[in-house]
């Protein structure tokens, strides 16, 4: 008879080696997936992962890989600071939207001032409008007690129709021959959050992204407040004997997961996406949740998984026009890995027991 | 802005309509949250449920087929919530978010060759007589069955919820899972076939919106639906009645803003197409106050280790 025990406590080499077994599973199933739409399995799965990083066109996806990956990582460290304690913030999308206006709004105010303090003031709007976006949910949260998972959600929907509404009007480009969308950011040097290194991809989002990775890991390990966050997670009842103030947490993690996707829109607005527009969100909110729990809710892990999943961004995207993958094939592909990523973590938490339990 | 254009008879039967999917999701995830367990996929098993039942309903020119496969595809997607949940012990916040995200996309790729088809009709019903009354036979007699599925199935939900042996032992399950398995029910067996009857539900649902209220496939075309039939069990203090209730209420604002933006109040389309979530945001907050109905045992996991 088979059988699951309850590990005394959660194995430290299944929780490493989970998320490796899921993207092998994930690539197994997806071959077959793939294999089903009539792709070859095996040169799919090679374009999506082997292609970007060493193929012949590699040095100009490799670039790409940080542009995808730094929005990625800086919402998902924000997301799991909150994952970590049991605060639910789904809404970073809508937070990425907010940071995006804000940010570019702010600068576009100024417009066509030169000034050097333009950009960083951009940089704290965006932070800002991020913020103040969940804050709503926090303050929802703390006040009345309202589940901060559906709030933050349907501000998402809220923020779409805002940045429809701005592109429409109020930062609609007035050169723009009555086209939607906003002045491009990137030919205003002022607002352009250019490469700072040439063809390497390296902009003011990645830096910042690699910050926020060293900013999470001291918290947590160093720090009164990310001990408190971790406490609140593994042990609610031992967290409130030693006087964790839970208001305080939900709204630092709720404020700081918001800032940072405030930021991730910022950096986006401004360098690679260039203007507000309505299709402006591409999902990376969504897809940061995945890279959190691919991550393991920690910082590293989190780079890797950033990095990772934002491979599989543009292995799509190569598919795609090389092998006519369908670009909703990548989505199911993502989602996939979450799934066997849970399904795995099984052999984190239990042991698989053959045979009888033993007489206590 | 002509707002005579907007005829109350037709409001309100429109009303009906845009509430039914509403309705269906939220009837499905009351009674998997009545058996403890919190599902938080419904947006994407809807969304499933919406193209399966398309996509069967245009192969076959039968809607009837539709919503019958889109009651399975729901179902069968929930099945990988309850094998997470159940089974392999993962978190149910996470898990349902998983299942929404892997759900919009096996819909968007299942959904490609859809684009732009009308689907065959499902005809309403007629009942001589009843259906040609003025005002009562537009709202009351002249809809399709499927809507008066939904109300019916509210009734039975409730009824079986509140009088029958299974419905005790499902609450039982839902307020202290160790006590119902002390007492022999099997809690896991139990959950399973609650998250699959939600699922199911949540899959009609996302047909019902496909085949008749828009009907058309678009990608992402549940806009959200799932999540606001999520915030109305809550609105339902986990009472079928108040589900209904708060259903008409959800589907009123709907209608009544789209009627609006079709007769050019001065108010941007953009704010208007805002209003189903705030409102949805502000109910959360009045009810939130009160959590004193919720299942005792909702989102905690079950594992039998004696």
């Amino acid at each position: 008879m088979i059988r699951l025990e309850k590990r005394p406590q959660p194995s430290r080499a299944w929780s490493m080696a989970t998320p490796l077994v899921a993207v092998i599973a994930t690539m197994i199933v997806g071959g077959l997936l793939f294999a089903a739409l009539g792709k070859p399995p095996v040169e799919a799965i090679r374009t999506i992962f082997w292609e970007p990083l060493f193929g012949e066109f590699a040095f100009y996806y490799r670039p790409q890989l940080l542009v995808k990956g730094a929005p990625l990582v800086l919402i998902a460290i924000g997301l799991s600071l909150g994952f970590r304690a049991g605060i639910w913030n789904i809404g970073a999308e809508g937070q990425y939207i907010m940071g995006a206006i804000f940010g570019a709004g702010a600068g576009l105010a100024f417009y066509p001032s030169e000034s050097f303090l333009i950009f960083p003031f951009m940089v704290i709007a965006g932070a800002f409008g991020g913020w103040i976006w969940a804050m709503i949910p926090a303050v929802l949260k703390t006040r009345f007690g309202t589940n901060e998972i559906l709030v933050s959600l349907m501000l998402v929907y809220v923020a779409e129709q805002f940045l429809a509404s701005v592109s429409l009007g109020l930062l609609k480009n007035p050169e723009g021959f009555g086209f939607p969308g906003s002045r491009n950011l990137q030919s205003w040097d002022a607002a352009h959050n250019a490469e700072l290194i040439a063809g390497t991809g390296m902009h003011w989002g990645v830096v910042a992204a690699l910050i926020a990775v060293i900013f999470a890991y001291v918290l947590l390990n160093r720090h009164m407040t990310g001990y408190h966050i971790r406490l609140t997670g593994e042990a609610p009842r031992a967290a409130k004997f030693a006087g964790v103030n839970p208001t305080r947490l939900v709204l630092f993690c709720l404020g700081t997961s918001g800032a940072l996707a405030g930021l991730a829109g910022l950096f986006e607005v401004s360098g690679p996406s260039g203007q507000i527009s309505i299709d402006f969100n591409v999902g990376y909110g969504f897809t940061a949740i995945i890279v959190a729990f691919l991550g393991r809710l920690h910082p590293v892990g989190i780079l890797l998984a950033g990095g990772l999943m934002a491979l599989t961004y543009i292995g799509g995207d190569i598919a795609q026009s090389n092998l006519q993958l369908p670009a909703a094939a990548i989505q199911v592909f993502q989602g996939m890995l979450l799934f066997f990523l849970l399904a795995f973590d099984l052999l984190t938490n239990f042991r698989i027991a053959i045979g009888k339990p033993e007489v206590a | 802005m002509d707002l005579s254009a907007i005829n109350p008879v037709l409001l309100i039967a429109s009303l009906m309509v845009a509430a039914t999917p509403l309705l269906l999701a939220a009837i499905g995830e009351l009674v998997v949250e009545k058996a403890g367990v919190l599902n938080l996929g419904v947006e994407g098993m809807m969304i499933v449920g919406a193209i399966a039942g398309f996509a069967t309903a245009v192969e076959s020119g039968s809607p009837f087929l539709g919503f019958i496969a889109a009651a399975i595809a729901g179902a069968a997607l929930s099945i990988l919530f309850a094998i997470l949940t159940q089974f392999a012990q993962a978190n149910q916040v996470a898990s349902g978010l998983s299942l929404t995200l892997f759900g919009l996309g096996l819909s968007a790729l299942m959904g490609q060759s859809y684009v732009g088809i009308k689907p065959p009709q499902m005809g309403d019903i007629h009942i001589p007589v009843l259906s040609d009354l003025p005002v009562v036979g537009p709202i009351l007699f002249g809809h399709d069955i499927i809507l008066y599925f939904g109300i019916a199935l509210t009734a039975a939900v409730w009824w079986v919820l509140k009088y029958s042996r299974l419905g005790l032992v499902l609450r039982a399950v839902g307020e202290n899972h160790d006590a119902a398995h002390a007492l022999g029910y099997k809690v896991l067996k139990i959950r399973l076939l609650a998250i699959m009857f939600g699922g199911a539900c949540a899959g009609l649902g996302g047909a019902y919106i496909s085949l008749i209220r828009v009907p058309q496939w678009t990608e992402g075309m549940t806009a959200g639906i799932g999540w606001i039939a999520l915030a109305l069990v809550v609105f339902a203090s986990w009472k079928p009645w108040r589900a209904l209730l708060g259903a008409y209420l959800f589907g009123g604002v709907t209608v009544v803003q789209l009627n609006l933006q079709a007769a050019g109040v001065a108010i941007p389309v953009e704010y208007l197409a805002m209003s189903p979530y705030l409102i949805t945001i502000i109910v959360l907050v009045i009810l939130s106050a009160d959590k004193s109905s919720a299942p005792a045992s909702l989102g905690r996991n079950f594992h039998a280790s004696r």
